[in-house]
């Protein structure tokens, strides 16, 4: 999967999770920008991250995270592994 | 309800679309029943109350929460806290996990001090549900304890003085013990929910390290569903009708094509046994309380060979109603629903085809369906699916068959009169009118919790808040019993009304839909407004709140005799003089208790 493509689908998972159809995200953005995004929310955005992904986060990359750019960078990696 | 959340449901699904799925409940929302429920955890439980209210709402439920503080469960419950007090939680549920254990065996110590350590544990236990049920009169859900990720000691963490799995399942069993001996306790069972959900994918040990959940986050709507089961079933939610197919379902095989000799059941067969088994689990389902009925597109003689057949257990009498026809299954079951005085929410609907269940879904979405291909995996859905999930047993539960098969016969009896009149004195009537007796509290308690059309105000009560009544000087109680000659009817109506000086305030009236023009109403009200005058009351309110479901008492006490006072929104507010009052007339022997 490119990175398009990633963005793409992730896009989708914030806007299922956060339940705004208009989400939209990009590299830089925190859980300072999504008003919803808390630590507890922040639980079920990783979890519905790694099943779209079918994929698991160490626990290192889920407390390191500082903002979506690099979850995508921690997905491409994982792509091109698969 | 919303079919999301509907059993089997997609646990990722709603663990991502949470936000969205209330959005959904609370746009569609209409007269839920409101509970307080505290939740004290010993770890994590954000996800689960979120999970949990939606579980809830699709059901009818509508929860406010008190949260613990994280790991605070024991403080909370032992020495409250000013926000939980003034909650007033009317349910509280104990979130704790094996993890929670303080004192665990160690290597080689001795037998007598790993007793010590098991009775101190399992005191802060009992400790907490004395001072809640002391302070709250609430209804406790306590999670037993799972099994632990790892054995250091493989299998001899069991049969040995310090097995921790030892220790665990002692303590397991001392809860057991007091769940048996105490009403409005309940052990939510997650050593079985973790194993059938199987133990390692259950203990995600990142989980508990990143986020302390004490078990895997995609676990969360599995166990919150299992939760949302109990509180169901004490808040009288439970189904009440099982309607079932036959060809393929009850058996294998189409009755009309291939005969009573060519249709699968019994113990010749894989195949058989197969169906023999879903059989006999669907039979144990009578002693439940839940309705049997058939629901399948056959003609009316096939279905009872197909039901006669030698090696079925499952027999015609075991029916409360069979339609076996060619019409809509949605119609069918509609008029199944008229026919024994129930609403079609009360329904589960259990059918091979898929198209079946799409086609009931979609006529009458009030009732749920259960669609599956082979017989396993349908004794599986009806056990899974906690739509019959048992809480309290009243005694009438086992009889509840029977006692709608009696109706049956009299509205067979009916055709044959000239009158009415004349029906209802051939049925040779008699009631049992009184006082509550305490060991009625648990039907009667489930009476206002499943009564929805002929119910006055629809007052909710737990158990507790009813045992409060029974004990108080303040009201008038009338519980009613029926009985005539093709059964007995259980207590069928429950009347509380509370004294204010002269004045009586009727909080409840209600009755059993399955003795609907019978004049068992006639009865109570004659017998209530006769305790009311020797109890010196002078003047009787009745109150008359309209839901969707219980239009068919809103002029009751018009027909009893009151006098409209107001009108506020539909809600009606009558009056009688106790002087002023003419007795029903009534076709029903009354007596003054069971043996008179």
């Amino acid at each position: 999967m490119d990175r398009e493509k990633i963005i793409a689908r992730l896009t989708e998972v914030f806007q299922d999770v956060f339940d705004d159809e208009e989400l939209q995200i990009s590299d830089d953005t925190t859980a300072d920008d999504i008003e919803a995004w808390d630590s507890l929310e922040h639980i079920s955005l990783i979890a519905a991250v790694e099943k779209a992904f079918k994929m698991r986060f160490t626990m290192k990359e889920v407390s390191g995270m500082k903002n979506v750019g690099e979850m995508i960078s921690i997905l491409c990696e994982r792509a091109k592994k698969c | 309800m919303i079919s999301e959340l509907c059993f089997p449901f997609d646990s990722d699904k709603i663990m991502s679309s949470k936000k969205k799925l209330l959005r959904l409940l609370k746009e569609h929302e209409s007269g839920g029943v409101p509970l307080r429920i505290a939740v004290l955890g010993g770890s994590t439980t954000s996800d689960i109350i979120k999970v949990l209210e939606l579980f809830l709402r699709n059901r009818g439920i509508v929860p406010s929460f008190y949260e613990s503080e994280y790991a605070q469960y024991w403080s909370d419950a032992v020495f409250g806290t000013p926000e939980l007090d003034e909650f007033k939680p009317e349910l509280v549920f104990i979130h704790t996990c094996s993890r929670n254990i303080e004192e665990k065996p160690t290597v080689g110590e001795d037998g007598k001090s790993v007793a010590e350590k098991l009775e101190r544990e399992y005191a802060r236990y009992e400790k907490m549900w004395t001072a809640l049920s002391e302070k709250f009169g609430c209804v406790i859900i306590q999670n037993n304890f799972e099994m632990p990720s790892e054995r250091l000691l493989g299998n001899r963490e069991v049969g040995c003085a310090y097995g921790r799995i030892d220790f665990i399942t002692r303590l397991n069993c001392k809860f057991y013990d007091y769940a048996q001996s105490h009403n409005n306790f309940y052990i939510h069972d997650i050593n079985y929910l973790s194993a059938a959900y199987g133990l390692e994918r259950w203990h995600e040990l990142r989980h508990w390290h990143l986020y302390k959940y004490a078990m895997s986050v995609s676990a969360i709507p599995e166990f919150a569903y299992s939760l949302s089961n109990i509180i169901c079933s004490v808040m009288g939610k439970n189904k009440k009708v099982l309607a079932l197919d036959l060809d393929n379902t009850l058996w294998g095989g189409v009755i009309g094509d291939d005969g009573q000799s060519g249709i699968e059941i019994g113990s010749e067969t894989s195949e058989g046994q197969s169906y023999l088994r879903l059989q006999k689990y669907v039979k144990a389902h009578k002693e439940l309380g839940v309705l049997l009925t058939v629901c399948s597109k056959n003609d009316p003689e096939n279905a009872l060979e197909g039901l006669n057949h030698p090696d079925g257990v499952l027999k015609p009498s075991d029916f409360a109603l069979i339609k076996a026809n060619w019409n809509e299954k949605s119609l069918n079951l509609e008029e199944t629903a008229q026919e024994l005085n129930l609403l079609p929410e009360s329904f589960v609907f259990v059918d091979d085809n898929p198209v079946e269940c799409d086609i009931v879904k979609a006529q009458t979405p009030e009732i749920v369906t259960i669609n599956f291909e082979n017989p396993e995996e349908c004794i599986r859905a009806i056990d899974k699916c906690g739509y019959f999930e048992v809480t309290n047993l009243s005694a009438d539960d086992a009889k509840r068959g029977e006692m709608y098969a009696a109706n049956a016969q009299r509205a067979a009896a009916e055709k044959k009169f000239a009158s009415y009149d004349d029906f209802l004195a051939s049925l040779e009537m008699s009631a049992v009118i009184g006082e509550f007796d305490p060991v009625h509290i648990p039907r009667i308690t489930q009476l206002t919790n499943k009564s929805n059309q002929f119910n006055c105000t629809t007052k909710r009560y737990t158990q507790t808040e009813m045992e409060a009544v029974a004990a108080s000087p303040d009201y008038i109680r009338l519980c009613g019993r029926l009985t005539d000659k093709f059964g007995d009817n259980g207590i069928v109506s429950v009347v509380i009304g509370e004294k204010r000086g002269s004045e009586l305030h009727i909080d409840l009236w209600l009755m059993s839909c399955r003795v609907l023009k019978r004049g068992m109403e006639y009865a109570m009200i004659n017998r209530l407004v006769e305790e009311a005058a020797k109890a010196g009351i002078t003047e009787i309110f009745g109150y008359y709140y309209p839901t969707k479901k219980n239009a068919m008492v809103s002029k009751l006490y018009e027909d009893f005799g009151f006098a409209q006072v107001s009108d506020d929104n539909g809600n009606t507010v009558w009056r009688l003089e106790v002087t002023g009052y003419s007795p029903k007339k009534i076709f029903i022997d009354i007596k003054e208790n069971e043996n008179g």
